[in-house]
């Protein structure tokens, strides 16, 4: 039985495109075959987040418009055979697929494929409407900042009037230092607002910049986000993994000035 | 926890944890800003006739309250009314 996942927002720059990167990356890594459709027509990011750049030839366009067959657009990816991307458009924009042969796509891959990740657009127009329209589930993705939790909430409003039910949280780019001086809202503070369920915490981190500017998820790399990404990747497995405690793992320094603290 | 931080004002995390919960109340009630100001009106009017108030101080706004129950909040309609003269009956 194969599960088709939309990653979306509703706000921009929150963490989208990296937050499919990674759980598809790890997705794949737990070894499930794993397709990735970047829908952001016009806006093409997803395959340089995977470094995966320079292999396309045709495209989500290309598909819907029978310019080729799906199996022809299909990247593979360098280190995992089972995961692969299907690129977007760069020179085209959103009216270019409907709803309903977006639909039809991921049908047909769900064929091939254990998971179809839908990596949504920002906004809530065209873009958004053809990604979620074939999705079963779908994680929302937020940080903990008042303009994208507002519009994370707007987005659970439109995903439930499209009849999606299977909705999960993710919280990204946390900073527990900002958390513990009062400064930024904690993790229960905003599953009590947005009273949706949670599946995953993602620390800032700037190993994520690293990791794009190299073209490689960071997924299961040892950093705490990578970690966390790949405990979201077990969550939608369906296994009870428990929330790290991002506070525990610390730098060099740090320790060493607890240590002297504590004596 | 030192001690000059039980003197200070609130995180500002509590600040952004209020202003959502407010935000996304009237976000979810759907309520456009016409419907809202048609309500005020209303509300002026009605209270006019018992009471001399400040039109231009009155606001109105959907918020959360704790239902009576007390299992969990309820969506409220918050209206704050300055009076400028209770004493003060319009003739009717």
């Amino acid at each position: 039985m194969s599960e088709v996942i939309v990653i979306t927002s509703g706000k921009g720059g929150v963490g989208k495109t990296t937050t499919t990167a990674n759980v598809g990356t790890g997705l794949a890594m737990l070894g499930k075959k794993v397709v990735m459709i970047d829908t952001d027509i016009g806006l093409r990011n997803l395959d340089v987040v995977l470094g995966l750049e320079n292999r396309i030839v045709y495209n989500l366009v290309d598909v819907i418009e029978g310019k080729c067959r799906l199996k022809q657009a299909l990247i593979k990816h360098k280190k995992f055979p089972d995961l692969c991307l299907l690129p977007s458009a760069q020179t085209r924009d959103k009216d270019a697929v409907s709803p309903e042969q977006m639909v039809e796509l991921v049908n047909e891959l769900r064929e091939e494929f254990d998971y179809i990740l839908l990596d949504c657009p920002a906004g809530i127009e065209q873009g958004f409407k053809n990604a979620i329209a074939g999705a079963d589930r779908a994680l929302v993705v937020t940080n903990p900042e008042v303009s994208a939790i507002r519009d994370a909430d707007r987005i659970v409003g439109l995903l439930e009037a499209g009849e999606l039910r299977k909705i999960d949280l993710v919280i990204n780019r946390i900073r527990m230092d900002m958390v513990k001086r009062g400064d930024m809202l904690k993790v229960d503070d905003v599953c009590d607002i947005l009273s949706i369920n949670l599946i995953g915490v993602v620390p800032d981190d700037e190993q994520i910049v690293v990791s794009t500017n190299n073209g490689e998820p960071l997924v299961g790399n040892g950093s705490m986000a990578g970690e966390a990404y790949l405990n979201i990747c077990k969550r939608i497995l369906g296994e009870d993994v428990p929330f790290m405690d991002l506070d525990a793992k610390k730098g060099l320094f740090a320790k060493i000035a607890d240590f002297f603290k504590n004596k | 926890m030192k001690l000059i931080d039980l003197f200070r004002k609130k995180g500002s995390s509590e600040v952004a944890k209020d202003r959502l919960k407010f935000i996304l109340v009237s976000d979810r009630s759907n309520c456009s800003p016409e419907m809202m100001e048609m309500i005020k009106n209303d509300i002026i009017e009605v209270i006019s006739k018992y009471m001399d108030i400040d039109p231009q101080g009155l606001d109105i706004q959907i918020t959360e309250t704790e239902s009576e129950g007390g299992n969990g909040t309820v969506p409220a309609l918050f209206a704050n009314i300055p009076i400028k003269d209770l004493k003060h009956r319009p003739s009717r």
